[in-house]
């Protein structure tokens, strides 16, 4: 009882007395206590993120260094299966035709690339009004909300049966023949339809579309109607509010929906399969094609430069787009 | 006065022709699969496209009799099984994730990153890095345990994103109070936090529910002896096409939407309720 007593602060107040040492304590206890302990927290989720995410990813970088033996690894390093990638035969010999030309796999992954700008390019056409619609011209909460839920239900739906389904509409008797031909645009079916790349452009859009519908949205739904009040008090046109205003604001959306259908559509292999007959080839083919004969190493060597190519293309469109800023 | 009546009547038709796009769009996504679901009533002698020859339950009757291709039952049974254990454990590991992240703590920066990285990486490397490995180690996958890891790795950032929204509006007012008043950190938890984050969690359940019953590139190499649901799908596809398939096709969908359904609807509960 005597320490409680004795004084430490002398304020304008008078001479207060110092907490007694228990209460100091219990105060840091509390304190201390608030929440449960990180480390309990967070020490499953990352042992399994470290089993089923790192070691996953470590291990395709340690094997495409190994030795193929037909049927299996060991591990001898090599860097024969990146020389593979690489060079095509003829590489090294000013006298060949191939002199200097990237090799098949180097030119896959070229064409994945490419395609998967295509599939970007057409989703944000298609997407983004519809994002805008959303946020901009229904007024109402609920439908805002019940609108939006409508377009992502597919989402939650199997991408496998939504590409199976394009069957039936592009098949050479499918509805598409059919409706083209009875409004004269074509006098016999068309085979083109299905099995090409047409059908997998358009496959690939109606699959992930809704992946940027979501993000833009977003974006879309936190501009301050204000602002563009006041730009139209300004007198400032609809496409000058769009363009100053509306678009800027809108682009970390843009960003984080492009990454998502970029980073979906370069490991794309099964819609490939189903609408376009297993005839185009992407990395995701590749990769499982070397599977299937046993060559690891170098389906690990393909997976490898398909990660870099991802990675390279998320930090290019971080940086035309700085998302931190709007998260 | 005119201006105002032209500007407005121009206004309504920007509308008019948004929302006609907007229905536009709806068809697109959604016509393919309605196309799928009127073929499977598709008469005994009809093929995979239209017309229709007769209506009946041919291909309906002949998904639930034992056949010689496949395993349909028992890939579906497996399916929402592992659909099952992937929700419990991403509405667990979110709900966690999410409240440590509360606090700044060393290396959080890294484990966000790494649990985000589950959603960039392709199904394709997971499933190659782990099968190759497995293959070297001699042990043998399966869809309960190698399938159900990566199932999370894929979800776990869709729950946790959720979550941390969750913690981001939520008021830690009320746990300070109860701490206060001298309860205990689990009663802290289970009286307090539980019941006003319960929504959110049913949120981040639905994201592992139906992207793990949904998933197929992650488990293409990783589910071992028995296929689940989109694997038997895709192995189906390299047979003759039957409208058995879309038959399948709109069980599994109606299946996907019954849930969708069934978890928007106990939110909307919850979330009434904590309000």
């Amino acid at each position: 009882m005597e320490r409680a007593i004795e004084t430490r602060h002398r304020g304008l107040i008078g001479v207060q007395p110092a907490p007694p040492e228990a209460v100091v304590e219990t105060a840091q206890r509390v304190r201390r206590e608030a929440g449960f302990p990180v480390g309990w927290l967070i020490a499953p989720g990352v042992a399994w993120l470290i089993l089923f995410l790192v070691v996953p990813l470590a291990s395709i970088i340690v094997f495409s260094f190994w030795t193929s033996t037909g049927h299996g690894m060991t591990p001898d390093p090599t860097l024969r299966y990146y020389h593979e990638y690489f060079s095509s035969e003829g590489f090294f010999d000013p006298e060949s035709k191939k002199f200097l030309e990237p090799g098949i796999f180097i030119r896959t992954l070229w064409s994945t690339f490419r395609f998967t700008l295509t599939v970007m390019f057409f989703c944000l056409l298609l997407g983004y009004p519809i994002a805008y619609f959303l946020a901009m011209q229904v007024h109402s909460f609920k439908w805002q909300m019940a609108l939006f839920l409508l377009c992502m239900v597919p989402f939650w739906t199997s991408y496998l049966i939504r590409a199976v389904a394009w069957l039936p509409m592009l098949g050479r008797r499918g509805l598409l023949n059919d409706f083209l031909m009875s409004i004269g645009v074509i006098d016999k079916p068309s085979t083109v339809l299905l099995y090409s790349e047409f059908s997998y452009t358009m496959a690939l859009v109606q699959l992930y579309v809704v992946l940027c519908v979501g993000p833009i949205f977003f974006s879309l739904a936190k501009i301050d109607k204000d602002i563009l009040e006041a730009a139209r008090d300004m007198g400032a046109t609809s496409f000058q509010t769009f363009r100053e205003i509306v678009a800027p604001l809108s682009l970390p959306g843009v960003a984080i929906g492009m990454i998502f259908i970029f980073v979906m559509i370069m490991g794309e292999f099964a819609t490939a399969v189903v609408v376009y007959g297993g005839k185009t080839t992407t990395v995701g083919t590749v990769i499982l094609n070397y599977y299937a004969v046993a060559n690891y190493p170098f389906a690990a060597v393909n997976a490898l430069m398909l990660m870099i190519a991802m990675m390279i293309g998320v930090v290019i469109i971080l940086r035309i787009v700085d998302i931190r800023s709007q998260l | 006065m005119a201006r105002w009546t032209a500007e407005k009547k121009k206004r309504a038709a920007v509308k008019t022709l948004f929302s006609s796009y907007y229905v536009l769009f709806l068809l697109f996504i959604y016509g393919p699969m309605f196309a799928m679901f009127i073929l499977s009533f598709q008469g005994r002698r009809g093929g995979t496209s239209f017309p229709m020859r007769g209506a009946s339950l041919y291909w309906w009757n002949k998904l639930l009799e034992p056949s010689s291709v496949g395993d349909m039952q028992g890939a579906m049974l497996r399916s929402i099984i592992l659909a099952l254990i992937v929700m419990v454990i991403t509405a667990l590991f979110s709900t966690m994730f999410a409240m440590a992240f509360r606090k700044r703590f060393f290396g959080s920066g890294a484990l966000f990153y790494t649990i985000m990285t589950g959603i960039m990486v392709p199904g394709i490397l997971l499933s190659l890095g782990l099968a190759t490995l497995l293959k070297q180690l001699g042990i043998s996958p399966a869809w309960w345990s190698t399938g159900l890891g990566v199932h999370v790795v894929w979800t776990l950032p869709f729950g946790f994103l959720v979550m941390m929204a969750v913690f981001n509006r939520f008021d830690s007012g009320l746990e300070e109070a109860a701490r206060d008043m001298g309860a205990s950190e689990w009663t802290v938890f289970t009286e307090v936090t539980l019941p006003l984050i319960t929504p959110g969690i049913v949120a981040a359940g639905l994201f592992g529910f139906t992207l793990s019953y949904d998933e197929f590139a992650r488990t293409t190499l990783l589910a071992g002896e028995y296929n689940t649901l989109p694997l038997d799908i895709n192995a189906s596809m390299t047979q003759r096409i039957r409208p058995t398939l879309f038959a399948l096709g709109t069980a599994s969908t109606l299946f996907s939407l019954l849930m969708i359904g069934l978890f928007l609807l106990v939110y909307t509960v919850l979330a009434k309720r904590t309000r």
